[in-house]
């Protein structure tokens, strides 16, 4: 099926016509018509799955073990339409939080190449070209970290730069290894391979590097410090683009690589991942509430919620998978938001930090209903997304005996309420600063700024009501990832495990 | 050949971290040349040293015996571009960085921490 390249040509056409396009207005007019674009495409290629179909294609024609083949399944739609919706809500909003040197097509070209990159990798059936689209993700994050040129942008770019290179140097041994040692890198065929394999031991290397490469590209427990170091210092529309998409994408490739072919040694890999699970919601949770900077709040915030959606690949039920997904997909969703909205807090008082504003309730009810429904979303209060989300990982613990990674992630949703309440009780409860505050300062926000969170919040909110559609995907979804006979004979042709 | 390789991809990455771990941001960029350059020796001999057979051959099925592996070739070739251009990427950040800043010490770096 020639379709799914679509949602990489796009963006890779979007980009062609940006470069040539100088013209601000017409840039912005031609990146929210292709996203759209982008966002209807992905919905048709997702509804053509039903009924639990996987779609491929060779790429160049080659037969699938030896050319590059993209696959698209259940796991991959799903990541791909929630991408795209964050594409096409974010292209609106640039528009109004892009300043200075930003406001041309320069930023836009840089956007649809991280977009054309992370759905690349979300639709890649090959561990190499898997390789080359987070380079892609990689070079343009780099450019869109930096693109302010301030001092703090720099140096955040700088260590940014730095874990993020090593993690790809990692990641690249780890293929150069598993070529070594396999003869292929198609992910079908590794899991053909490997499923069979009588000295599952020997895989543990590459595993291992894998691991070490995605736990950086995650934002995992020992490797996150780029994340927390960097996120908050370019300009806001990037960093929810990042919030979204990044993070989410490390671990998307370690749910599909520890489903589909690193699944000798299970109980050590298992446990290691709960472990660090654990851990990274604790101390993602704890520094988040230490903080007064809303956006640094919020990027603790985003280490925090990757430890639920790795703790669902640790207890590795279909249950417990597919509220990984499940998690995953609402993660995005509302972290986008919340970024968006702390953006819009920004526009109105004029400042990140909690101390400094205040009594936004009373100037503009609109913006805390928008805060609230990602906020509650976030925290998992019913009936929004993230309950149902949290809802499935915690009785797939229980139901698998994992007592002990419920309660640290049940201890962790208060940890995460508690940064939630801070940041409403700071910004839209308590009285507003005498020293800094006129009435004067407050920008009222216009709809078309609002537009994306009203989006994006709509969307949390009908996850939540249609929370048993949803399920019912991402149930499919796992069932897919955790027998994947279907997924190695489409990419094969009826090769028989 | 192999085991001339092995070592100096070992040596290799020993420099490499070394100079990951120096406080100038410039050597720290000189380790992540030698780092990537170990990795792609790694990605390069991990189908073994094949000397003097060809990679493509028409006609009949060959004997797997008498044939190269070209793809880690190519996979090499892929990550040689990409790892020289991203190196191009850091030295310019550090350029721009050394000019607002006039530092070169990753000590001097602790503004965006906590």
């Amino acid at each position: 099926m020639n379709a799914i390249a679509l949602p990489i040509f796009i963006p890779f056409l979007l980009i062609l016509i940006l470069v040539v396009v100088r013209h601000t207005r017409a840039a912005q007019f031609v990146s929210v018509l292709g996203s759209t674009l982008l966002f209807a495409v992905s919905l048709v290629l997702f509804v053509s799955l039903k009924g639990g179909k996987i779609h491929t294609l060779n790429m160049g024609s080659w037969e699938a073990p030896f050319g590059i083949s993209l696959v698209l399944d259940y796991f991959s739609g799903l990541m791909l339409v929630t991408a795209s919706l964050i594409v096409l809500c974010l292209s609106v909003y640039t528009i109004y939080f892009m300043d200075g040197e930003h406001r041309n097509n320069k930023f836009y070209v840089f956007f649809f190449s991280l977009t054309m990159g992370v759905n690349g990798a979300f639709l890649t059936g090959d561990a190499f070209n898997l390789y080359v689209w987070f380079e892609v993700i990689l070079i343009s994050s780099f450019v869109l970290i930096t693109l302010g040129n301030t001092k703090e942008q720099l140096e955040g770019g700088i260590k940014y730069m730095a874990l993020n290179l090593i993690g790809s140097l990692f990641f690249l041994a780890g293929l150069g290894l598993l070529y070594g040692k396999t003869g292929t890198l198609n992910m079908a065929h590794l899991a053909h391979i490997l499923r069979t394999s009588e000295q599952p031991v020997l895989i543990n290397t590459s595993a291992a590097l894998f691991f070490l490469a995605f736990g950086i590209k995650a934002a995992l427990f020992p490797l996150f410090f780029w994340l927390p170091a960097s996120y908050h210092t370019s300009n806001i529309s990037v960093t929810s683009i990042f919030a979204g998409l990044l993070t989410k994408v490390g671990v998307y490739v370690l749910i599909r690589f520890f489903t589909l072919f690193f699944v000798q040694d299970q109980i050590f890999w298992l446990n290691l991942f709960l472990v660090i699970a654990g851990l990274t919601m604790v101390v993602g949770g704890m520094a988040a509430s230490s903080h007064y900077d809303t956006r640094r709040i919020l990027s603790y915030h985003i280490i925090s919620q990757i430890g639920y959606m790795i703790m669902g690949l640790g207890i590795y039920t279909p249950l417990a998978i597919a509220g990984a997904i499940f998690f995953t997909i609402h993660n995005m969703v509302a972290k986008t938001n919340i970024f968006l909205v702390s953006g819009l807090i920004n526009r109105a008082k004029g400042s990140f930090y909690l101390k400094d504003i205040g009594g936004l309730f009373k100037q503009s009810p609109i913006l805390a209903i928008l805060f609230i429904l990602p906020a509650f979303a976030l925290a998992g209060v019913p009936p929004l997304s993230g309950f149902f989300a949290k809802f499935i990982l915690i009785k797939s613990g229980i139901d698998a005996g994992q007592y002990i990674i419920v309660a640290v992630a049940i201890a962790t949703a208060m940890l995460t309420l508690y940064s939630m309440i801070k940041i409403w009780n700071e910004a839209f409860l308590k009285k507003a600063p005498d020293s800094i505050e006129t009435e004067s300062s407050f920008k009222k926000p216009v709809f078309a700024e609002l537009l994306p969170s009203i989006i994006l919040g709509a969307t949390s909110l009908l996850m939540g009501l249609f929370a048993a559609t949803i399920f019912g995907y991402t149930m499919v979804a796992a069932e897919q990832l955790l027998v994947p006979t279907n997924y190695i004979e489409s990419v094969l042709n009826g090769l028989k495990p | 050949m192999e085991i001339i390789l092995a070592i100096l991809i070992g040596v290799l990455y020993t420099a490499g971290v070394y100079m990951l771990l120096r406080r100038s941001i410039l050597k720290f960029i000189i380790g992540i040349i030698f780092l990537s350059n170990a990795t792609n020796l790694l990605v390069f001999i991990s189908s073994g040293i094949i000397a003097g057979k060809p990679a493509f051959v028409d006609g009949t099925t060959p004997s797997p015996n008498n044939l190269a592996d070209p793809l880690p070739q190519a996979l090499v070739l892929t990550a040689i571009v990409i790892g020289f251009g991203i190196v191009v990427f850091t030295l310019a950040l550090k350029f721009k960085f050394f000019e607002t800043t006039g530092t070169d010490d990753l000590d001097q770096l602790q503004q965006t921490d906590n």
